[in-house]
């Protein structure tokens, strides 16, 4: 009873916890944004600017929840669900702490995160499609096309690490990098993750099923209110998963001397999140061709051979 | 190739951080206007205090988006306009009117802290756009240049005119 009653906790402080930190990024990636080119961004409403969350959210909230006479009235609703609750479920997996995390010891975990993300991707390319617009359906053609390509070398990066430990369990894989973290033996899987995690949470610069420029708004381009306010959120929070993601399988996830291990864990994250951020103030977006041909050509065999090398290498007995 | 100039961008990009940024915090920290800055428009008055218009529609002419509306008085010698009207809510603060006009009547001033909460408020009559001084050109009267005659200026009277020649006194 009391195990099932400290998990139903946990469960509920993590989810609030995504949420809310979610609905914090969207300011701090303003302010972030704005500092990285030489303006100061929303600086007006509470202490410096940081009820400006708080208004946007009462602005979301009351703004016309518009569904169109042409859409699919179902999935249209569905879809935005279907983002936010796969990517919050995928948090469950995640070790923060030495024994905290929904789910931790899960021993397919790493399998569940690749799941939740792919299903994530359904959120999208149903999202384009039950709108009926044509640059809703643009973008969610996108979608399922950059997904699926970046999703096949992100599987096959991650694969390194698991032969590293023999294990798909998360708080396994920390366990074994409280000596050297991942990201040095598999800094070229490392790599291919990171862009592939970029890619999964559709942000710049591969956020081409959106892309503003040429189609509007791509796949929510029909969403207005609290739908796309859902759409916001799931991104933010899938931003907020590959990094933790990635702090897990490559940095280390808690480890870290002097400070506790939450502390730590929420410092490697936030470095991540910034990082992610500076992405977005940096660079351009690529042309599609160039998208698809940089995960075909260069990143697919790359990882291939990270593999290859490190399977030889474990073969032939060097760590 | 791309990789290294995206490296180098992200951390150019990075060293912004530290840059002292741009942003002018506004209804605190004014920003510097220019003296020749076309702001809102005003009606000035000539050194006796009287009103500069003559009333001539050149600015509503030459005005591209047709804000201004004025009425030349109906009484005789007046040439004061009767009503004169501008529409902020479309003006473009272009300076035509400016420069278009012959007195230096109407002018642009620094100042574009005009916002209202309805449109109407925006529409200014005569009273709100006269000041009670000259403006940009302060010692300039047009009557007194003018050949018009004007009470108490007879023709001829004018600064720099002659007085006036009689044609038939030429005739042999």
């Amino acid at each position: 009873m009391n195990a099932i009653l400290l998990s139903l906790i946990q469960a509920v402080a993590v989810l609030l916890g995504i949420t809310l930190l979610a609905a914090g990024l969207t300011f701090a990636e303003r302010r972030l944004l704005g500092f990285w080119q030489d303006r100061l961004g929303p600086n007006r409403v509470g202490w410096q600017g940081t009820l400006q969350i708080v208004a946007d959210m009462i602005k979301i909230f009351f703004k016309q929840d518009w569904t169109p006479p042409f859409a699919d009235k179902i999935i249209f609703t569905a879809a935005p669900i279907i983002v936010l609750t796969t990517v919050v479920l995928a948090f469950a997996v995640i070790p923060l702490g030495p024994f905290a995390g929904i789910m931790p010891n899960l021993n397919i975990g790493l399998l569940f995160f690749l799941g939740m993300t792919s299903l994530s991707v359904y959120g999208v390319i149903l999202a384009g499609w039950s709108s009926n617009s044509k640059f809703a359906l643009l973008g969610g053609m996108r979608a399922a096309a950059q997904t699926i390509s970046y999703e096949v070398f992100m599987g096959l990066a991650v694969v390194g690490v698991v032969m590293l430990t023999g294990s798909f369990n998360l708080e396994t894989i920390v366990a074994a990098q409280t000596r050297l973290w991942f990201v040095i033996p598999q800094f070229f899987g490392f790599l291919p993750f990171l862009i592939a995690g970029i890619a999964e949470a559709h942000r710049l610069p591969f956020d081409l099923p959106e892309g503003e420029n040429e189609l509007g708004a791509g796949f929510h381009t029909e969403y207005s209110s609290m739908k796309f306010g859902m759409f916001f959120i799931g991104e933010y929070a899938s931003i907020v998963l590959i990094s933790s993601i990635t702090v897990v399988l490559y940095f280390g996830g808690w480890h870290g001397p002097l400070l506790p291990p939450a502390v730590w864990f929420a410092l490697k994250i936030g470095a991540f999140i910034a990082f992610f951020i500076l992405l977005r103030a940096a660079l351009p977006r690529p042309r599609y061709d160039q998208l698809m041909s940089y995960g075909w050509k260069l990143m697919l065999p790359l990882t291939i051979a990270n593999l290859a090398i490190t399977g030889a290498l474990m073969l032939a007995g060097i760590e | 190739m791309f990789i290294i100039s995206a490296i180098r961008t992200l951390w150019l990009t990075f060293l912004h951080l530290f840059h002292k940024t741009e942003t002018v915090q506004y209804p605190e920290q004014k920003p510097y206007l220019a003296p020749r800055y076309r702001g809102r428009i005003v009606l000035t008055r000539d050194p006796d205090g009287e009103e500069r218009c003559v009333s001539c529609y050149l600015c509503a002419a030459v005005c591209p988006c047709d804000c201004i509306s004025l009425q030349k008085s109906a009484a005789p010698d007046q040439w004061t306009p009767e009503h004169f009207r501008i529409n902020f809510s479309r003006c473009i603060f272009c300076g035509f009117c400016e420069e278009a006009c012959p007195t230096s009547a109407i002018q642009l001033i620094p100042d574009f802290e005009m916002s209202e909460i309805s449109r109407q408020s925006l529409v200014y009559e005569k009273e709100h756009l006269l000041i009670a001084g000259t403006g940009k050109v302060p010692d300039y009267n047009f009557y007194r240049i003018a050949g018009v005659a004007t009470p108490g200026k007879p023709k001829g009277a004018a600064l720099n005119e002659s007085p006036p020649v009689d044609p038939r006194g030429l005739l042999p």
